[in-house]
């Protein structure tokens, strides 16, 4: 099947066009999303689990897996707080953060959170903080 | 005019020398600058000391005059819209020492880091879901500070 191309939300400039995510869905197009799904899977048991790369809605180059917006709804969560949640979650994600994610925004509910308010949050706006990044640079020199 | 960040005063004290060094930036903006000293040392004792010395302190990317990142941006907005104008920030992007002591220090991978009282609370998205359910203003008052939004919600009772 022919991948689909849809045109990404630029901002004034060029236009840019991305792999239409939902139709290519091969672990090989996106090794670092995978991983993510496939541990938060194998270590949290949720219940529901949503990972975006939202690496196009910041300064980064196209095709980028650096900003990440995980959703994970897990029994594992009960009795904990925000605090211990995210740290569950970011132990699950050690390497991966330790390597090309530069940022990871995380929601850690409970089933029954979930069900009383089923919505995913939305990221602040970018404010280009990854283009005056030495870190970034230096990532993505790297690669 | 609130200053929506200021040093710790402790790092002008002589006894710090070389440990920390203020220096001017063109702006005549004040910013933190680790030597490398401190990061050879291994359980970060001065990082420990620098979450104390102020109630709320942040590590973020830019400053809250101007922040480089929209998730550290958050956070300033969360603690202007609470009336929170007396914290420390640092800004990670002028030091990468301090940029990855920081996260070796908390043990967590990103910024921003907002402490408590020396206490780590949490990142941006923990921050707002704080200010949401309400949990935010209940720790601003532990900390004995009084958040503006209070008095927001007393004015518009009293309508």
């Amino acid at each position: 099947m022919l991948p689909l191309f849809r045109l990404a939300r630029a901002p004034l400039t060029s236009l840019r066009l991305l792999p239409l995510r939902a139709c290519s869905h091969t672990p090989m197009d996106r090794p670092v999303e995978s991983s993510i799904r496939a541990k938060l899977s194998r270590t949290l048991a949720p219940t529901h689990l949503e990972v975006r790369n939202e690496s196009h809605l910041h300064a980064v180059p196209a095709g980028s897996e650096s900003h990440f917006r995980v959703l994970v709804v897990s029994p594992s969560f009960e009795g904990l707080p925000l605090v211990q949640r995210h740290r569950l979650v970011n132990e699950a994600l050690r390497e991966e953060l330790a390597g090309s994610v530069h940022a990871l925004s995380i929601q850690a509910k409970t089933p029954q959170q979930w069900s009383s308010d089923p919505s995913l949050a939305k990221s602040p706006p970018c404010m280009g903080g990854s283009k005056h990044d030495p870190g970034m640079r230096l990532r993505s020199d790297r690669e | 005019m609130n200053h929506l960040f200021r040093l710790s005063a402790g790092l002008l004290r002589s006894g710090t020398a070389g440990l920390y060094r203020r220096r001017p930036v063109p702006e005549g903006h004040v910013s933190l600058v680790v030597a490398r000293l401190f990061s050879s040392e291994p359980e970060n004792s001065e990082l420990g000391q620098l979450i104390k010395k102020d109630k709320v302190v942040v590590f973020i990317k830019g400053t809250p005059a101007q922040p480089m990142c929209g998730f550290s941006n958050a956070v300033v907005q969360i603690l202007r819209m609470h009336g929170v104008d007396d914290y420390a920030s640092y800004n990670v992007l002028e030091d990468q020492d301090l940029r990855q002591g920081v996260k070796n220090f908390s043990n967590w991978p990103t910024i921003p880091q907002v402490y408590f009282n020396g206490e780590f609370v949490g990142g941006c998205d923990i921050l707002l879901q704080m200010h949401q359910n309400g949990d935010l203003v209940e720790e601003l008052k532990k900390l004995g500070i009084h958040s503006a939004l209070l008095d927001a919600n007393k004015d518009e009772q009293k309508k």
